[in-house]
């Protein structure tokens, strides 16, 4: 059984906000409304990481167990959704996040708070799958067509991974093993070369 | 008489036929979803409800985002 997972590769990400563009041009998502977004810790600091974040379809999904309708449900592929004619807009779920993934559109002249709405695995919502409705309320259901999320597919580093959690697990493990760690991975030799690769200059010592 | 009796009969009537698109009321069970079912992703017409070709697809296009299959 597939098990549907999101892994951001610290070192690889550029902040490009590559993901963030491709999932509000995909999901047509509103203004207001980001679904994804890329945080940098250590801004300015040698070795400053980002990691692009959004919902994390968590495995004990602390949104759903404190929603106060019980509009989440997980797919059997591990996917957080929830039903949008059911949510209150109430804001729980967004408290309980850690990751801050529930988005709260805002309208009217006194910001009333709409339905939320959060990342979807790009895999729509509870309605008939490709139907008008699914991708107004929810946004385009790229799993149903066999594809992954457009955020991952976009990213132009790769550094995020989206897919089966064992086949991603792969796929960064097999990076991690070859391009090595720490000081390996950034910092000068890396974008000049290492001394031992160096080219030997003619006439040098 | 007869038109303040039929208008008054006719109001009567719309009030009870409005009575009729009432929405059901949601009874919430706690701890369960309580909303629309979803559809699988492999039920349309691509995958026929082929559950292992949908798999399949979905970590075929997994390893797109592998390089190390390209590259080295």
């Amino acid at each position: 059984m597939a098990r549907m997972k999101f892994l951001c590769d610290a070192e690889r990400c550029i902040v490009c906000n590559g993901c963030v563009t491709a999932c509000k041009n995909e999901n047509e998502v509103p203004w207001g409304v980001n679904r994804r977004r890329v945080v940098t810790i250590d801004q300015g600091i040698p070795g400053e990481k980002a990691i692009s974040v959004a919902c994390m379809h968590c495995s004990d999904a602390p949104c759903m167990a404190v929603c106060p309708v019980d509009c989440f449900y997980k797919t059997e592929e591990g996917i957080v959704l929830h039903d949008k004619d059911l949510c209150i807009g109430c804001g729980y779920c967004f408290y309980a996040c850690p990751f801050g993934a529930p988005q709260f559109p805002q309208d009217g002249a006194f910001g009333l708070r709409g339905k939320m709405d959060k990342c979807t695995y790009c895999a729509g919502g509870p309605e008939q799958n490709f139907s008008e409705t699914e991708f107004k309320k929810y946004g385009r259901n790229r799993i149903a067509e066999g594809k992954l999320p457009a955020c991952a597919e976009m990213c132009s580093t790769k550094a995020l991974l989206a897919g089966d959690a064992d086949v991603i697990s792969d796929i960064y493990r097999t990076r991690v093993t070859k391009r090595g760690k720490g000081s390996e991975i950034w910092g000068w030799g890396t974008a000049y070369g290492r001394p031992e690769k160096a080219a030997v200059q003619p006439g040098g010592k | 008489m007869r038109k303040t009796m039929l208008a008054l009969l006719v109001g009567a009537l719309i009030i009870g036929i409005s009575g009729c698109g009432d929405r059901p009321t949601v009874i919430y069970k706690q701890g369960k979803y309580q909303g629309k079912p979803d559809t699988q992703p492999w039920d349309n017409e691509q995958f026929k409800g082929d559950r292992v070709a949908w798999e399949n697809a979905v970590k075929a296009r997994a390893q797109g985002e592998n390089e190390y299959n390209r590259a080295n």
